[in-house]
């Protein structure tokens, strides 16, 4: 899932400066369970622009803002509307505000900042476990990724700057090299770890990242 | 004789270190460093240590050369990719630098510049093993090199780490990928570390033992809290409170440490921490 968060509501005010109507688009999906873009962060989001002197023409949860098939639907059903509204809000990720700009041509704002491709640990608890390195090596450490857990993302071991257990970043991060470590000693690997893990072929994941998928590049 | 050979021979070495400043007055560092000149094996040169953005290793270890010091080039991982560090370990070897000593560095985001990009590209295995092939007239990439460099490449391991294993298996991999020598957290506790030796000397391999002066009271609870792999005992941090003169308190328990220690590491690292001109006394006490 993609974590999102809100922005400081003064920053959201002062992107929306010099619009007066707003049109505020909320997701179905991530941004509903982190709670940055459901149905009640959007009504909130609505009183609170109106609160502050805005007119908001629409407050809606769109399924899916990242759909550029589905917001083009959108965008010629709501067609009045969104051509009435300064800019849209987006209550989503980065993702779902640009598929927006490109989907229906208008303005876009985004509410909120994306974070990381988090693991949900339950409601509300949100974990980056895999840093979308292109090149997934889990399978020689234990399922836990060196890339995400270890902010200097170390291929051979700890850097050595773990203290009780946590990185040397901050006493709030558990050292993920000794995740790995307890982890691969737990499960008989530990050879896994000493073998000399070369460095990363950072060329596959040069950005932007476009795929097409097989099955659809065969079709006809 | 050269680190090199001296590391090859089983020569007992002594190294120091100088921090280079925020800015280009180097001639307090370089004064420092001629003081030990006929003192002291090799003095290494940090790497814009703790992610505190100085002036560069690669230059002032060079300065050093030209004082007629062979100084051991601290290289991170930190701030470069491996084009740079590839490129920034021939540059070395082009000034007549050979010493490098591999670190992966600390995460910028515990410096002054805490919103630098971290690189960290290469891991401290990946670049030894990257300037090994260096040495062998190759780049990473496999492109044949025009004059071949050699070095001597250092790392280092900490004794204190907890738990061990992890830190011994790289210390294994540092070792396989071609460090020729290790240099070590400071050391306190000669049985803990006689333990530690116990543990590697299978792999025959020079290591030397790194002395952290204690500079008061104060600064050793706080790397007992926050640096790791350090335990300095409550003993000796009553010893120096109670020691009117700490220089003389710092000198002669690292005087005492190397003694212990002699028998042990092939050889020892002051890190003085600004107060190299007490070297020569601690080197004098330590009857070295
Ligand atoms: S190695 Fe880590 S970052 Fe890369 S794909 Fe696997 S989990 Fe994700
Ligand atoms: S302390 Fe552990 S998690 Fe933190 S940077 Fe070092 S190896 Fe990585």
């Amino acid at each position: 899932m993609i974590i999102t968060k809100q922005k400081p509501i003064d920053d959201i005010l002062k992107c929306l400066e010099k619009v007066s109507s707003v049109y505020i688009v909320g997701c179905t999906q991530c941004a509903t369970v982190c709670k940055t873009g459901g149905e009640e962060e959007v009504k909130k989001m609505k009183e609170f622009l109106e609160s502050k002197g805005k007119k908001v023409i629409a407050a809606e949860v769109w399924d899916t803002p990242c759909n550029l098939l589905e917001v083009k639907k959108r965008a010629r059903d709501r067609k009045a509307d969104l051509e009435g509204s300064g800019s849209l809000l987006l209550m989503s990720c980065g993702d779902g505000a640009h598929t927006v700009v490109i989907g229906t041509g208008m303005p876009v704002v985004p509410a909120n900042d994306t974070l990381f491709l988090g693991q949900s640990e339950r409601a509300g608890r949100f974990n980056e476990v895999c840093a979308l390195c292109g090149d997934c090596t889990l399978f020689i450490t234990g399922g836990y990724c060196p890339n995400a857990l270890c902010p200097k993302g170390l291929q051979n071991g700890p850097c050595g700057g773990a203290k009780d257990g946590k990185c040397e970043v901050s006493p709030d991060i558990d050292c993920g090299w000794l995740l790995i470590y307890n982890r691969l000693k737990d499960t008989g690997k530990l050879d896994n770890m000493k073998n000399l893990l070369p460095p990363k072929d950072h060329s596959r994941a040069i950005r932007p990242r476009k795929i097409i998928v097989d099955a659809v590049k065969n079709r006809k | 004789m050269t680190l090199k050979e001296k590391i090859k021979n089983k020569k007992f070495i002594i190294t120091a270190e100088i921090g280079p400043p925020k800015g280009i007055d180097i001639k307090p560092n370089l004064d420092e460093a001629i003081l030990l000149k006929d003192k002291v094996d090799a003095i290494n040169v940090t790497d814009s240590q703790s992610a505190v953005m100085r002036l560069g290793s690669l230059a002032v270890s060079r300065l050093l050369k030209e004082e007629g010091i062979e100084p051991i080039y601290q290289l991170t991982c930190r701030d470069r990719n491996r084009i740079a560090l590839q490129s920034d370990a021939l540059s070395a070897a082009a000034l007549g630098i050979e010493n490098i000593l591999v670190l992966t560095g600390d995460h910028p985001s515990r410096g002054d510049h805490p919103g630098a990009k971290p690189v960290f590209d290469l891991d401290s295995v990946q670049l030894i093993s990257a300037i090994k092939g260096l040495e062998s007239g190759r780049d990473m990439a496999g492109k044949e090199l025009k004059g071949i460099p050699k070095f001597c490449v250092g790392a280092v391991v900490n004794p204190g780490a907890d738990p061990i294993e992890p830190e011994l298996i790289k210390f294994e991999k540092k070792i396989k990928a071609g460090a020729e020598f290790f240099q070590t957290q400071g050391v306190y506790d000669a049985g803990a570390f006689a333990k530690f030796i116990g543990q590697v000397k299978h792999y025959n391999t020079c290591i030397i033992a790194g002395i952290i002066l204690i500079k008061s009271p104060d600064m050793a609870r706080f790397m007992n809290k926050n640096v790791a792999g350090i335990f300095i005992p409550d003993s000796l941090i009553k010893e120096v409170e109670a020691a009117p003169d700490k220089q003389q308190k710092a000198v002669e328990i690292a005087a005492r440490t190397i003694k212990e220690l002699k028998g042990l590491a092939q050889g020892v690292h002051i890190m003085s921490l600004g107060w190299n001109k007490l070297v020569p006394q601690i080197l004098d006490k330590a009857g070295l």
